[in-house]
């Protein structure tokens, strides 16, 4: 077993006292159950904790159990880690994250490389848009919220949300989109730009002083006007910066040559675009030529009347002094790299962001005293007791060294659910990316997430179904986790029940099957619904059972003379075959109807029939003999001689059985009935004997 | 293809009813109601499709539908019907048939009237006793249910107890007290009671397995189906407790 990478965070369930009782616990699959036992730590008086309301990540809630006497009533907790499927604006996106996991597991394999790359880029967008609209939900039903407490809670999980497709997006354009197996695809320069496109998406407060700036009079002369056209230039949006600065020479014709200058060196930056088709080593001569041009400016003291002007050129030139200069604006380390990436080396492939990504960074950057509203809002999740170095900040450094496996492991132990990272493996694995790494239980991690989320799935209440398809999906142990957990489902309704057969019955699940129609058979059972015990054992072609309820009919029939159910027994068709005993009743029932129907002869040869060939259980061939009766002593011969010699041999089976069995009691109605079936016997066959005997017609 | 509108709800929809037009409407209808299932906090809502006037031109719907108001149910809906334009049956899986009404006016729901125990297994009054009511059906006052005890319940809607119930009763004659008879006349006797008694009476049962669903076939004759596929014509008219017809598939 591995060392634990970090001390366990401590855990307080609202409600429990360890100084007051001793606690014991067990393991559920989704959550832990605490009970107060009966011993205390000292004698005393309990005291009535007040309910608790929802602590950090894990939840407890109290559930009063009885209790007499002593230290007050005992109380089970049930602590669940993992409280986020529970809550209503979620469910969106687990379920139609599903939608997209499914959809990727079923779609062709692509087989030109390019398209296969295409589809996987278009499944990680979706994915981004539905973490995307979850977090607009969120957002509004905080907005909405009354309570303060419930606000608080939407607004960490927008954070969560908007930190996840930050996430998300960078492995998306590092991992997914980079595709480093097909290197001829590896064209100069679409890594910058959506590296940029990233950084321009996520940094939102652009946009707010933006608005203000051009929504002002007089643009130029607004006290955040060189912030705007900074923050435009560090971003890489020349076009806009270029507008800005238009207005700034109209307002201030003196400067208009240096504008001029610094127009030009703008406009004419080499910009690595997607549909170029120019090659490496041209773009970076370019960049070269650009460069120098830029250094000859700054040297030769074009823009050192405005101050503004110059730290712009600096920047131009990748000065890191001068873009570290305008740290406020940026706000987090990796704008920062960026923008270095940007001025500095607009080539890079990704496999040399590491050289660039390192520690060194992170350290520049927080080790000033200005921490931005927009750092804390994004760390607030993640940060439990650990004071160390935000777990985002480990998560993007890690990505940006192609560190997958780093990148995964620190994602599941910040956040409390298996969904991210679940899903994000999965696309990682079907772009190849991750090497089979066998975990200590022989499956390989994608499946291993799938599996932990999925049965984080099933231990929900509804969202039960959704998991299904996550087992199918997992080639190793998938369906023994399905098979599992399937059983364990609380069924509640028979159309709850019969859904989850449909389940079972697709997956070929046979033993699954018969165990849940056992469950629902004994349940009616228990509920006196013997014929709705009787289908469900049917279903489940389970003979035992079938025998048992058949036996139950019989007993009922036994003692209160008639049979329950009829509609049942009689159309049970093929199906009476499942099992002896069903058929005998079955036969039975036939042959009380004949006789109703007053054919009397045939139900003769049923009863006869019913005896020699078996099918009755010998316990029941007394009442099948006192059945007999009445058609003995109708007024006319029903029964022939053979058939009366039968039922006297299947009498005398019966009472020598008997005879072996008998207690030296003497039951008065049993004599009394084999008496009285020997007299009718006789006289019928007294009677069958002169009639076979006697001509016809004289 | 005609067009797909998608509007996500985080629950699962078991039943979803349009409410049903006065006789000379020409317009379709605008309003429907949906039911939810398998959540720890179920609800009935009521929405709204398009406003009045937007149909396309095929008549075909706009926009999403818009939620005017919902209300908690107890227990999964299990079915649903509209009785007239205010109100709505319920059966749900605790054996309850409730009966809500949709205010226009402020638009909201409440509940009307509620029949507790109207499907149960055992006993009527134990906690866990409740068979879940599977099927509903309204004629205008008459409400009918059947449920998974066999159970088929005749409502009427401004009515506190049931008109009618068709179900099992458990009287059976009790023979055992004639044990100690010895004479042969009346043990024969005794035989040609049972048999009788068997071919008279299929004693008082409604359906040994669970139905499914009921519809109305004629003003007072309803059609029931079970889960062992059989059909069965029940007429209210008849004091006996007793099928008219049985089909089996």
């Amino acid at each position: 077993m591995e060392e634990p990478d970090t001390e366990p965070p401590l855990t307080v369930v609202p409600g429990a006292d360890p100084s007051r009782t001793q606690l014991c616990f067990e393991w559920g699959p989704a959550e832990m159950l605490l009970c107060e036992t009966l011993f205390g730590r000292r004698g005393g008086e309990g005291r009535v904790a007040p309910g608790g309301s929802a602590g950090p990540a894990p939840t407890g809630c109290g559930v009063a159990g009885g209790g007499d006497g002593a230290p007050g009533p005992s109380r089970v907790f049930v602590v669940r880690r993992d409280q986020d499927i529970y809550m209503e604006t979620l469910r969106k996106l687990f379920n139609e994250s599903h939608g997209i996991f499914v959809g990727l597991q079923r779609c062709e394999e692509e087989r030109a490389a390019r398209a296969r790359n295409a589809q996987l880029v278009q499944v990680s967008k979706n994915y981004r848009s539905v973490i995307r609209a979850c977090m607009e939900d969120m957002h509004q039903a905080a907005i909405s919220a009354r309570d303060s407490a419930l606000h608080s809670q939407y607004s960490i999980q927008v954070s969560i949300l908007s930190a996840m497709e930050l996430i998300w997006n960078l492995c998306e354009i590092l991992f997914v989109e980079a595709a480093p197996a097909i290197p001829s695809l590896c064209k100069a320069g679409p890594l910058l730009l959506r590296l940029l496109d990233w950084v321009q998406l996520h940094i939102c407060d652009v946009d707010n002083m933006v608005r203000e700036v051009l929504g002002s009079e007089n643009p130029s002369k607004h006290k955040l006007f060189w912030n705007v056209v900074n923050i435009f230039v560090l971003q890489g949006r020349m076009d806009e910066a270029r507008h800005l600065l238009s207005k700034e020479a109209i307002a201030n014709p003196t400067s208009m040559n240096m504008y001029k200058i610094l127009d030009d060196l703008m406009k004419k930056m080499p910009v690595p675009s997607l549909g170029n088709t120019q090659t490496l080593t041209e773009m970076e001569l370019k960049w070269q030529h650009w460069h120098e041009e830029c250094q000859r400016y700054l040297q030769d003291g074009t823009f050192a009347s405005n101050s503004h002007m110059e730290s712009i050129c600096k920047i131009l030139l990748g000065d890191e002094n001068a873009i570290l200069e305008k740290k406020e604006l940026m706000t987090t380390w990796y704008h920062f790299l960026v923008t270095r990436l940007l001025y500095s080396h607009p080539t890079v492939k990704p496999m040399e962001l590491r050289f660039y990504a390192q520690a060194g960074n992170i350290i520049i950057f927080i080790s000033s005293s200005l921490m931005h509203r927009k750092i804390t809002s994004s760390m607030d999740m993640f940060l439990g007791e650990e004071s160390s170095p935000e777990p985002l900040d480990t998560i993007l450094m890690a990505a940006f060294e192609f560190e997958l496996h780093q990148v995964i492991k620190e994602c599941s132990i910040a956040l409390s659910n298996w969904w991210f990272v679940a899903h994000l493996t999965d696309l990682l694995d079907h772009c190849k990316l991750l090497q089979s790494h066998n975990l200590y239980f022989g499956s390989n991690m994608r499946e291993f997430l799938l599996l932990e989320y999925a049965s984080g799935l099933f231990s929900h209440h509804s969202l039960w179904q959704l998991g299904v398809d996550y087992f199918d999906h997992c080639p190793e142990y998938g369906r023994v986790y399905l098979e599992l957990h399937i059983e364990r489902i609380p069924l509640n309704t028979e159309q709850k029940a019969l859904k989850v057969l449909r389940i079972c019955e697709q997956r070929q699940m046979h033993e699954q099957v018969r165990s849940i129609c056992k469950i629902m058979a004994m349940k009616a059972l228990r509920n006196n619904r013997l014929g709705s015990a009787l289908s469900w054992s049917i279903r489940a072609k389970d003979a035992a059972f079938a025998t048992l309820i058949s036996d139950r009919f019989l007993k009922d029939y036994c003692e209160r003379g008639c049979f329950s159910d009829l509609d049942l027994i009689d159309n049970l068709g093929p199906s009476m075959l499942l099992s002896d005993r069903l058929t005998f009743l079955g036969k039975y029932r036939e042959f009380h109807r004949l006789y109703g129907e007053k054919r009397f002869s045939e139900a003769a040869r049923l009863l006869l029939m019913l005896m020699t060939a078996h099918i009755a259980p010998c316990s029941f061939w007394m009442t099948l003999l006192t059945d007999a009766l009445p058609l003995l002593e109708q007024k006319e011969v029903i029964f022939s001689a053979e058939q009366t010699y039968e039922l006297m041999r299947c009498l005398e089976d019966l009472t020598a059985r008997k005879l072996d069995k008998q207690k030296f009691q003497d039951d008065d109605v049993e004599t009394m009935k084999v008496e009285m079936l020997r007299l009718a016997l006789a006289r019928n066959l007294a009677r069958v004997i002169v009639k076979e005997g006697t001509l016809e017609g004289s | 293809m005609e067009e797909v509108c998608a509007r996500f709800v985080s629950q699962k929809i078991s039943k979803a009813r349009w409410r049903p037009l006065p006789a000379a409407a020409l317009q379709p209808p605008d309003l429907f109601a949906t039911g939810s299932w398998d959540n720890e906090d179920n609800r009935i809502s009521i929405w709204s499709v398009g406003d009045a006037g937007s149909a396309g031109l095929n008549g075909e719907y706009q926009g999403e539908p818009q939620l005017l108001c919902d209300i908690r149910h107890n227990g999964d809906v299990m079915d649903m019907q509209f009785l007239d334009q205010e109100r709505i049956v319920v059966g749900s899986s605790t054996g309850s048939v409730t009966v809500f009404r949709h205010h226009q006016n402020n638009q909201t729901l409440s509940v009307s009237h509620r029949w507790e125990n109207a499907h149960y297994h055992a006993d009527q009054y134990t906690a866990c006793g409740g068979a879940a009511c599977t099927g509903v059906i309204c004629n205008n006052p008459e409400i009918v249910t059947v449920g998974e005890d066999g159970r088929i319940n005749l409502y009427r809607a401004d009515q506190k107890d049931a008109v009618r119930t068709i179900d099992r009763s458990y009287t059976p004659p009790n023979f055992k007290s004639l044990k100690y008879v010895s004479d042969m006349f009346l043990y024969a006797f005794r035989l040609h009671v049972f048999f009788n008694a068997l071919l008279t009476s299929v004693a008082d049962n409604a359906d040994s397995s669970t139905l499914h669903a009921v519809t109305f076939l004629r003003t007072t004759e309803i059609l029931t189906v079970n889960s062992i596929g059989q059909l069965k014509i029940w007429d209210f008219r008849q004091q006996r407790n007793e099928p008219a017809q049985i089909f089996s598939l």
